[in-house]
């Protein structure tokens, strides 16, 4: 079982990245995959995306848009199978598997969003 | 509306029964009538035997609590003509994840024991002589606590959280509400004490936010509300003791 100071740090990470799934996220579909294809507004061209995406703050930006909510799957899916399948015995491997996907894409939005061209 | 309804009710003898069975009974409706008050014509007119708690018939001493149609509900404000539709059958079990001690008599030690561990009561770290007066509170701070002080012991809730099914070690929605009515009330200074039952994997972490129990709390506190409050309160006081060691003052969150 995770101590206490672990359950807190943890659950900052799903809340913050709730935060993002339901507020930021639902944003960006709408205007990349309805009003942008959708010709409701104006969309940016791609040289435009770019010379935003180089800046540093949009890096960052992007960084914690894609890492935070992966830790908010990751709380919420090591519950659910605790819960759903009741295989709280295997809070280890379970534990590992969840945060260590979570970890793993943060790493792999670090290296994309810092090495993006 | 029908004349008659059936309720079938979970019957249990320890002494004679190795697992509980149900009884079927045909009792009057009146329109006025709650299912505790076809329990009470069964018990003085057909039945005797049948063991239930039951006090004030008013929703105040939270002591009618049954599954009825699976849900957890207080018998003394589930009306029968609710049931009418229902092919008029009413189904009448003890509340859920909680041993039974006979017929619809649950065992409430576990409970108890629970509620004590989160010590549900005014905590000063002075003791202030009677001749200085009373503790005067604001309307204001009493409105930031009085919700949570609504809760009547019902267990409704313990009842209805899947995780108290689940894991029998969780702390639960009533004793966690009620911790967090004290830690709120501005004559409180005992939030650190019941930091360490509340702040802990049995106790709000333990929670999955599922919010049955707000659902069926008859007294319209918001249990899931105050676990959901304290865990953010947690992360602060858990940061505040991360970045600043020495001097942080644990769960002060009073108006």
């Amino acid at each position: 079982m995770a101590r206490q100071s672990d359950e807190a740090f943890f659950w900052m990470l799903f809340s913050a990245g709730g935060v993002i799934a339901a507020i930021l996220i639902p944003v960006h579909l709408f205007l990349f995959g309805l009003a942008f294809p959708l010709g409701w507004l104006p969309a940016p061209d791609y040289e435009r995306l770019m010379s935003l995406v180089h800046m540093p703050l949009v890096r960052v930006y992007l960084f914690v848009f894609c890492s935070l909510p992966l830790f908010h799957w990751a709380h919420r899916f090591r519950y659910t199978l605790y819960d759903g399948l009741k295989v709280k015995h295997l809070n280890e491997v379970i534990f590992a598997l969840c945060y260590g996907g979570a970890v793993a894409g943060t790493v792999l939005a670090a290296y994309l969003t810092w090495t993006i061209a | 509306m029908a004349d008659k309804i059936i309720l079938e009710v979970a019957r249990y003898s320890p002494e004679q029964d190795t697992k509980p069975c149900f009884a079927t009974y045909e009792v009057p409706v009146h329109k006025e009538w709650v299912v505790l008050d076809a329990l009470n014509y069964i018990k003085d007119k057909v039945d005797g035997s049948l063991t239930y708690r039951w006090s004030c018939r008013m929703g105040i001493c939270g002591s009618c609590g049954m599954m009825v149609n699976g849900e957890p509900k207080l018998t003394c404000a589930t009306f029968l003509s609710s049931y009418a539709h229902n092919g008029n059958k009413i189904r009448v079990e003890p509340l859920r994840y909680f041993p039974v001690v006979r017929d619809l008599v649950t065992e409430l030690s576990d409970f108890l024991v629970k509620l004590k561990k989160v010590k549900p009561w005014l905590i000063r770290k002075d003791t202030v002589p009677l001749s200085q007066g009373e503790f005067l509170q604001t309307p204001e701070q009493l409105d930031y606590y009085k919700q949570f002080s609504m809760c009547i012991n019902c267990t409704l809730c313990y009842s209805a959280c899947p995780v108290v099914g689940l894991d029998p070690k969780f702390v639960g929605p009533a004793a966690i509400a009620l911790a967090q009515r004290y830690n709120l009330d501005s004559r409180d200074q005992g939030a650190v004490e019941r930091i360490a039952v509340l702040a802990h994997p049995e106790g709000i972490w333990g929670c999955t936010f599922v919010g049955e129990c707000t659902k069926v709390c008859p007294k319209h506190v918001d249990p899931a509300g105050a676990i959901q409050q304290y865990k953010l309160n947690a992360v602060l006081d858990w940061l505040t003791s991360f970045l600043m060691p020495r001097g942080h003052n644990s769960q002060d969150v009073k108006p």
